[in-house]
């Protein structure tokens, strides 16, 4: 009795140590990002003032003036609003068919658009870079980011949806049909209703895939649809190493995402762990 | 009205046959219960009919309209499944008005029915939950309410007793058979209990393999089956079917004698036995017979059934006479001998 009580209390402690230590190993980086964002350029280069300085807020004062933060930030919300909006649009209706009327390429076709994510994106970067630059005209465009965005994200949301409508029973839908439902109305009346949980948690991790996206943001824009990611890249070098400010502006741009994450934490996780959590 | 004909209708699921062409009748008003073992595709012949389900080949009719090709809601049916198949997300209320919102009644007479509906089936406090707050017996209670507010042509019941515990399912039984004599709307009924099936249908249909193996009256199952596989699927304990030596004295490849049909001596009778187990309900006792002689197939066991009680026990020599007029005779392709 005594050893089991002796093991308990020491997994009682030894666990959640476990548990801090590797959470603030995860956090430290976005923590000194923060921490560097309150120096200055000159004190963010230091080896002496990596934790002892004296605050500033110029790097925040001045990023409207620096960087034109907002139009970024505007840029980023509305392609990832209108991508998550558009991949839902596509994503529930097509795992609504594959969920309850499978036929026998279903498993293939979830498994080809799982393959999808397979492909190394540098692999097309040249057909996507000379086609939308020179045959469809839509390089830097806000269609291009939503358009690339919501294709990239489609076979995550569908293959999420698919796993939460797997679990609505079949009668319900059926007694629906009875009842007089449209194809539609299947969908309005139980699907949406029943699967709202599911269908949050995807369009939340969607809108995050979408607000971090950096490989296709940074390399299909220039000015006009650039989004933060593309900020916190096209600042990294050719200026010098403006450390201080380019913190301060990462900051700004992780921000956002990491307020929704914090408050959706529940959500999230019940999506990520595909409703196991329940 | 509510007659419903299948005219040849044919069920396969990629090549497996599961229901080869079938023809069957229903009356308007009959309650017929499809009734067989599991897997006999009594299931997917309901669904069919509800429209669930495509048919491969053949027509379902109803009230002489061709309806195979016309939607499951366009039927005029209503179907009550195992699963109870409510819309957890809305209320009682909600949930029994939902074909009638779907078919655009208005508002007054939805309100109307809804109370009567809920009244009749003892609902009337329970109207403003959601499924998830109530019995399985009420549950099954709101789908039947959901079902009657349509007035269907006819009622499909999928095994919807089957989620039920014993004492609750002989309650929902009897309120299903009152529903039928109130309504007198023809009701499809599938089971795979032939006790709900004797005790509640005006026509049985024995389903085996997506085969109909008979069509009639319990008491006609029950006293005339035609073949082996429905003298022992009708009738609970199940008929002794005795081969081999015994059966050939009767001029048969195998004879049938009912448990009930079968009368227990300690001294004297045409058959002598030992007892295996006795399970004494009080209003009856059941014997199951061992080392009988007789060719009963694997387990060699013979079971007798007495009303009353009478004091047996493990191991005891018992001798038994069959009631010859309830001898039942089968050929060799398992038919029944006239």
């Amino acid at each position: 009795m005594a050893i089991v009580a002796k093991t308990s209390r020491f997994s009682k402690i030894a666990w959640p140590t476990l548990a801090w230590v590797v959470a603030l190993i995860f956090f430290f980086p976005i923590f000194y990002m923060i921490l560097t964002s309150f120096k200055t350029d000159a004190d963010a280069v230091k080896a002496e003032h990596v934790f002892f300085f004296t605050p500033t807020l110029e790097n925040y004062a001045n990023m409207s003036d620096n960087y034109d933060y907002w139009r970024f930030a505007t840029n980023s919300v509305i392609t990832s609003v209108f991508a998550t909006l558009f991949a839902l649009i596509v994503g529930v209706p097509c795992a609504y068919a594959m969920a309850f009327n499978p036929s026998r390429g279903t498993k293939d076709i979830l498994m080809w658009m799982l393959s999808t994510k397979m492909l190394p994106a540098a692999a097309v970067l040249y057909p996507m870079t000379f086609l939308t630059k020179n045959v469809f005209n839509v390089f830097d465009t806000h269609f291009l980011v939503i358009f690339v965005l919501c294709l990239i994200n489609l076979p995550i949301v569908v293959w999420m949806l698919f796993t939460y409508f797997k679990d609505i029973p079949k009668d319900i839908i059926e007694a629906g049909k009875m009842d007089g439902l449209t194809t539609w109305g299947e969908v309005k009346e139980i699907l949406i209703p029943l699967a709202w949980g599911g269908i949050v948690s995807t369009a939340l991790l969607t809108f995050i895939f979408c607000w971090n996206e950096a490989y296709w943001t940074v390399r299909l824009t220039t000015i006009d649809a650039a989004t933060l990611s593309k900020l916190i890249e096209g600042n990294r070098a050719p200026e010098g190493l403006f450390f201080g400010r380019l913190s301060a502006v990462s900051t700004a741009a992780v921000g956002p995402i990491i307020v929704l994450g914090w408050f959706c934490q529940k959500q999230l996780v019940s999506g990520l762990t595909f409703g196991a959590v329940k | 009205m509510g007659s419903i004909v299948l005219d040849k209708v044919q069920k396969k699921f990629g090549d497996v046959e599961v229901i080869p062409p079938l023809d069957l009748e229903i009356n308007d008003g009959e309650f017929v219960v499809f009734v067989g073992p599991s897997g006999c595709g009594k299931s997917t012949l309901l669904r069919m009919i509800a429209g669930l389900e495509d048919l491969t080949a053949g027509k379902v009719n109803i009230d002489d309209k061709d309806v195979t090709e016309v939607s499951p809601a366009k039927r005029g049916l209503s179907m009550v499944f195992q699963s109870y198949a409510l819309y957890p997300h809305m209320t009682v209320r909600k949930n029994i008005a939902f074909p009638m919102r779907m078919a655009k009644i208005p508002q007054d007479v939805q309100d109307a029915k809804i109370e009567a509906a809920a009244k009749s089936l003892n609902l009337a406090d329970y109207l403003d939950r959601k499924p998830g707050q109530l019995s399985g017996g009420q549950r099954q209670r709101v789908a039947i309410g959901r079902a009657i507010v349509r007035e269907p042509s006819a009622f499909l019941f999928d095994e919807p007793l089957s989620n039920l515990d014993a004492a609750l399912r002989v309650g929902m039984r009897l309120e299903i058979m009152e529903l039928h004599t109130k309504l007198k709307t023809t009701m499809i009924y599938v089971t795979h209990d032939q006790v709900e099936a004797m005790t509640m249908a005006d026509k049985i249909v024995v389903l085996q393999a997506g085969v109909i193996e008979q069509v009639g009256s319990p008491l006609e199952l029950y006293h005339t089956p035609r073949n082996k596989f429905v003298a022992g699927f009708i009738g609970s304990p199940k008929m002794n079917l005795i081969e081999g030596e015994e059966a050939a004295k009767h001029d048969a490849t195998t004879i049938g004698i009912r448990p009930e049909h079968v009368s227990v001596s300690k001294t004297e009778g045409t058959w002598k036995g030992t007892v295996g187990v006795a399970e004494h309900l009080g209003s009856d006792t059941f014997i199951h017979v061992h080392n009988t002689g007789l060719d009963t197939g694997e387990g060699d066991l013979f079971t007798v059934r007495i009303s009353g009680d009478i004091a047996v026990s493990h191991g005891d020599t018992v001798y038994l006479t069959p009631d010859m007029d309830q001898l039942h005779r089968f050929d060799a392709q398992g038919l029944r001998i006239a």
